[in-house]
């Protein structure tokens, strides 16, 4: 590793810049960040430009289902990707669907990094039996499989929305414990801690002033990987029949209500909203990538 | 070395207890299966019968305690949708889960560490940049939608592979298998890759990383300038360091390739044991939603310690101890 | 056991190249497969179908569920509660034992009595006595008049009278699963198939197959894709979404029978404030489901074409009563309620709610065809009609319990849901027994009258065919009885859809309307 160039831009440039820099090096990555940008804004401003409120019954009308992208809607307006099979107009759907999907998503991530966050970091200052047990814990949540845990989960709570994040949660939380307690096993070592320990600074204080933030690098990749994760695996669980409910369809539901249509040649219902999966899900992938690269100090040139 | 084995099977122990108990009481919280089991004509009274004759009448504690003395005999229940017993429904279907997790898995090995290997050494090479974007779509696609594809395209459009079910059974060292027919090879290969695709992008990405960071180390560079072969190279310095942490990823993985058969399962109408659990969760089937957990953790369990010990031996780094941090 | 695979690939390449197959041979998709083997385990459609390959009633249903001479040859009343059956002489068992009376009297021990069976037979069985006359004579005398005796009796698979006391377990390994019907049983791999052979020694002739395969395939369109690769001869319960390209593909043929099915609304009657219905503002109303006039609306306000068209593109027809009127005991007066958005309005204006109000109605999901579909069609209709209307689709594990014992004192918890009901005995009587009788335990009334509906008139029309053995005048009663519930809106019928099977071009399949998929049904030119 070429520790002095390292030090030389350090000099010059605040991490913040120089994560910026190193972040925007790859082109593709900042493409995947403007297109996951424009997603979120896309999602949350579509009540305003979608043709249709697809949760409004009275805006819904059987007579428009299963058209073919481009058809006119009963109420004028021309649904550019089809309708499915009650009459949602595809185009509203994938944009309210993705405010939903979004939404549970980021819901169920910043729930678990709060609390694997905080577990981790407990374990990481306490030590001793408090310490194993957590990891333990940790551990057993780690070696089953996520689909898994979901679905008995969803099978014990039942269906909706704050259940699917209640099982979100539970299945993503002990990866943000693994990760701030590793990184905080390594800021503990550091002087630093060790003074503001002389200085006589609460523990509260230490962990979430000085070693939390130095924790935060690893913590935002597994954010990125997770909230991916969530996604998708919101969109399983609606597949095998216990995820969302039928009525306020997230992304996962309208392609799981289109997997009945694919082999009819009615393939619109089910390929847009799966596209419109794949893009967020891919441009959230890129985006993770490239931090982990970043973030990762092994890689420094 | 002999302490650790039991310290760690006494805490897989307790382990499978706690989830016995979890779930258990989980799913007993919801829905009440006796009106998903008796047929429509049926009125009230009969149904409280049918209730009665299942147990489902008695206060849940009871049943607990039922349960438990059934299962200090090797007994886990029996199904209430099936009326045999659910362990026996788990073991019948679990040679075709695990049959289609072990072809995944070899499929990821395969296909997944000479791309990973490739896209590491040559990062900036079209290939190596084509090779990772198609890793992050295999990471993106939701399982079952790829399933349908394949079906759609090898079945239906081409008509090479057949769209649903298992091949003949044979037996192979005692185990039943499909897999010793050509044949049954015919039948596993779309659903077992469609399982494997996930893990492919997984070994991919793994193997990537894993070359680059070693490629950069001293020893690989040393290597590189005492003027040894590349092949030599990559062959001796850098797969070896590569398949210790790739090896171990995997056997966890292999947990999550029987978990996530669920979803292929359902679509290829493959006869194993997710399917049954996803039946039995829909039809509140809870003996056998129990009894699958229970195996299921035991097999992660096993899993792990044979992992934990495989990889003390191939790194002897690793001391195994309980906090190794 | 037999397990001649081989011969399965070679079909398998040989259909791929386009060689004509073994004609023998026949392998079907079914959505669900069979929970056992044991005949008398659980009464359910994926398993009936499959024992009649093997085991046989006393008496058959056709394919329209009229009442056909089985193992038993004749049969007549002696009096108002005895019958005398007459069975089939030379009949033999799988095992080539002889069928006779003893076999009958075993079968009516067992059936009602399996150990940990969740859904058994004994209601058929239940104040029936049987006794032997001779070897091929029988009589059944029962408590009351039971005029759907015979449609009781074509329930019930008869088993062989050395198998009394074999378990589920022996069913399910083969050991005793051996019947007198057109297949023996020859293997069951559970998740994969049930595999029979031919009896060639069966009573009616040889059956046209040698070996029937039945594979489960519950995904729908792996299905149609299994049958559209070649790996699948037939496919039952074709998916509605693919029905019309099925049936516009020259390589395939489609058939379709009307179901015994209704599609309907349930109404909450017992509740003078009913837990999902309020006033637009919140505030807690008067159930105006109590009111006729709102009942009609909503009736009114439903296009069941639109439903029938768009969301079951066709597989279905609009229902104006129990079963389809092609069979006995119907109305003919009553036509399904046509679409009258209007009129709607102008109902519910006259019943004094001008407005509408807030409502939640609830259904099934995944249980019937495009349930959470078509409720969310009636949910779009209704609020078209100015009610307040969410929907609210419940996994089928939870919603019967809820519907039957969720609400406040183990009493039903909906307001306004959708559900299904199958006539199994092919008949309305049955059907407006357990849907709109009196709700009453004892009597075993209204056992899935989960609204509480209650007609003291039409109670006593019903009560009384109940016990009319005529069938002509029990059938006038029974119209009779279902006008009164229609046209008081007791259950609001939606549509009957049909049951649908598709296959390889030069199979034909006699459709039928109680869902059965039966390889007794199939056959190639």
């Amino acid at each position: 590793m070429s520790a002095p160039a390292v030090a030389a831009f350090v000099e010059v440039e605040t991490p913040l810049r120089r994560f910026v820099r190193q972040f925007s090096e790859d082109r593709v990555a900042v493409f995947g960040l403007v297109v996951f940008l424009l997603i979120v804004a896309l999602a949350l401003a579509a009540p305003f430009y979608a043709p249709q409120n697809p949760y409004d019954l009275s805006r819904v009308d059987l007579m428009d289902s299963r058209q073919p992208p481009g058809a006119k809607a009963l109420d004028g307006y021309t649904m550019w990707l089809g309708s499915d099979g009650v009459g949602r107009d595809i185009f509203s759907a994938i944009f309210y669907g993705l405010r939903i999907s979004l939404a549970v998503g980021a819901a169920s991530c910043l729930i678990a990094a709060t609390l694997g966050m905080t577990v981790g970091l407990i374990a990481a200052y306490a030590g001793g039996r408090t310490e194993t047990l957590i990891m333990r814990l940790v551990d057993l949540q780690l070696s089953l499989p996520s689909v898994l845990v979901a679905l008995i989960l969803v099978a014990m709570f039942g269906k909706g929305v704050d259940k699917i994040i209640l099982a979100l949660v539970l299945v993503q939380w002990a990866y943000y414990a693994r990760t701030v307690r590793g990184s905080a096993l390594v800021e503990r070592s550091k002087d630093y801690v060790e003074a503001a320990r002389c200085l006589g600074l609460s523990h509260t204080r230490i962990l979430f002033r000085h070693i939390l933030p130095n924790c935060l690098a690893p913590v935002i990749v597994v954010a990125t990987v997770q909230t991916a994760h969530a996604i998708s695996l919101e969109a399983t669980l609606s597949f095998l029949g216990v995820g969302l409910p039928q009525t306020e369809p997230s992304l996962g539901v309208l392609i799981a209500n289109g997997f009945q249509y694919m082999m009819s040649g009615k393939f619109w219902i089910s390929t847009f909203p799966g596209l419109a999966l794949l893009i967020t899900i891919v441009a959230i992938n890129l985006v993770g990538d490239r931090l982990r690269d970043v973030l990762n100090p092994r890689l420094e040139k | 070395m002999l302490a650790f084995i039991l310290r760690r099977t006494g805490q897989g122990l307790l382990v499978i207890a706690a989830m016995i108990a979890l779930v258990f009481f989980g799913v007993n919280v919801i829905g009440d299966p006796v009106w998903i089991l008796v047929s429509p004509e049926m009125n009230q009274q009969q149904v409280e019968e049918v209730a009665r004759s299942l147990g489902l009448d008695r206060p849940i504690y009871e049943q607990f305690w039922h349960f438990l003395k059934g299962l200090a005999q090797g007994d886990l229940g029996r199904s209430f949708v099936h009326g045999t017993p659910a362990i026996g429904l788990i073991l019948e279907r679990m040679p075709a889960t695990l049959e289609l997790a072990f072809v995944a898995l070899v499929m990821a090995i395969v296909l997944g560490i000479p791309l990973g290997l490739y896209a590491g050494l040559k990062p900036d090479h079209p290939l190596a940049r084509s090779i990772m974007a198609v890793s992050i779509l295999g990471f993106s696609l939701p399982t079952f939608w790829v399933g349908l594809m394949l079906i759609m395209v090898f079945a239906v459009m081409l008509g090479w592979l057949p769209a649903t079910g298992r091949g003949p059974v044979g037996h192979f060292l005692g185990i039943e298998t499909s897999l010793t027919s050509l044949e049954g090879w015919r039948f596993v290969l779309l659903p077992a890759l469609n399982l494997a695709l996930l893990k492919i992008s997984l070994v991919i990405r793994l193997a990537r990383a894993g070359t680059r960071e070693v490629a950069l180390l001293d020893y690989v560079k040393f290597a590189r300038a005492k003027g040894l072969s590349p092949r030599r190279v990559i062959g001796v310095h850098i797969l070896k360091n590569i398949l210790i942490p790739i090896i171990t990823v995997l056997g966890l993985e292999f947990g999550s390739l029987v978990a996530f058969s669920v979803v292929t399962e359902t679509i290829f109408a493959w006869p194993g044991m997710g399917r049954l659990l996803l039946e039995a969760i829909q039809r509140l089937d809870r003996p056998v939603i129990v009894a699958y957990v229970i195996v299921v953790v035991c097999l992660f369990v096993v899993i792990n310690l044979v992992v934990d010990i495989l990889y003390s031996l191939v790194d002897p780094r690793v001391r195994l101890t309980e906090n190794a941090a | 056991m037999l397990r001649s695979h081989i011969a399965g690939a070679a079909l398998a390449t040989a259909l791929l190249l386009g060689v004509p197959a073994q004609a023998q041979d026949i392998r079907i998709g079914v959505a669900a497969e069979p929970t056992s083997m044991d005949p008398h385990f659980h009464n359910l459609t994926p398993n009936n179908q499959v024992m009649r390959h093997i085991f046989e009633p006393l008496v058959f249903q056709d394919e329209k569920q009229a009442l056909k001479p089985g193992l038993a040859e004749s049969w007549k009343t002696v009096d108002d509660t005895t019958w005398e059956l007459k069975l089939r002489a030379g009949v033999k068992f799988h095992d080539g034992s002889d069928f006779g009376a003893d076999d009958v009297l075993v079968t009516f021990k067992r059936a009602p009595d399996v150990p940990k069976s969740p859904a058994g037979f004994g209601s058929y069985i239940k104040g029936k006595t049987i006794e032997k006359v001779d070897d091929l004579t029988l009589r059944i005398k029962t408590a009351a008049p039971e005029p759907l005796m015979l449609s009781h009796l074509a329930q019930i698979s008869i088993i062989s009278r050395k198998n009394e006391a074999m378990t589920t377990e022996d069913y399910n390994s083969g050991k005793a699963a051996v019947g007198t019907g057109p297949f023996k049983f020859a293997e069951f791999v559970a998740g994969d198939r049930v595999v029979m052979v031919r009896n060639d020694s069966h009573w009616a002739g040889k059956p046209t197959w040698g070996k029937v395969t039945m594979r489960p395939v519950k995904s729908d369109p792996t299905r149609v894709a299994a049958l559209l690769s070649g790996d699948l001869d037939v496919i039952e319960n074709v998916p509605t979404a693919d029905a019309q390209r099925l049936k516009s593909d020259s390589r395939l043929a489609t058939f379709s029978a009307l179901s015994n099915r209704v599609i309907y609304f349930h109404l909450d009657r017992h509740r003078e404030d009913s837990p999902f219905i309020k006033g637009k503002d919140g505030s807690t109303i008067k159930n105006p489901l109590n009111d006729l006039k709102v009942r009609q609306a909503l009736s009114k306000a439903l296009n069941r074409t639109a439903i029938v068209e768009r969301i079951m593109e066709g597989e279905a027809q609009p229902a104006a009563q129990f079963v389809p009127d092609s069979y006995g005991g119907t109305s003919k007066n009553l036509k399904p309620v046509a679409y009258d958005l209007d009129g709607a309005k102008k109902l519910l204006a006259d019943a004094g709610l001008p407005n509408g109000f807030k409502i939640t109605i609830h259904g099934p999901n995944g249980r019937y065809t495009n349930d959470a579909k078509i409720l969310e069609a009636a949910g779009q209709m209704w609020s078209r009609l100015g009610l307040d209307v969410s929907v609210e689709s419940v996994p089928a594990a939870n919603f019967f319990s809820r519907a039957t014992t969720g609400g406040a004192n183990g009493m039903p918890e909906f307001s306004l849901f959708l559900v299904g009901w199958s006539a199994g005995t092919g008949e309305p009587l049955d059907s407006a027994r357990a849907l709109t009788m009196t709700f009453d335990r004892a009597k075993g009334t209204g056992a899935a009258n989960r609204g509480r509906y209650s007609n003291p008139k039409a109670d006593e029309i019903l009560t009384k065919a109940f016990q009319t053995v005529d069938e002509a005048k029990r059938n006038a009663l029974v119209a009779e009885g279902t006008e009164l519930i229609i046209n008081d809106v007791g259950i609001i019928p939606i549509h009957f859809p049909l049951n649908t099977w598709a296959a390889k071009k030069d199979y034909t399949i006699i459709p039928r309307s109680d869902e059965y998929t039966l390889a007794m049904s199939m056959s190639r030119k």
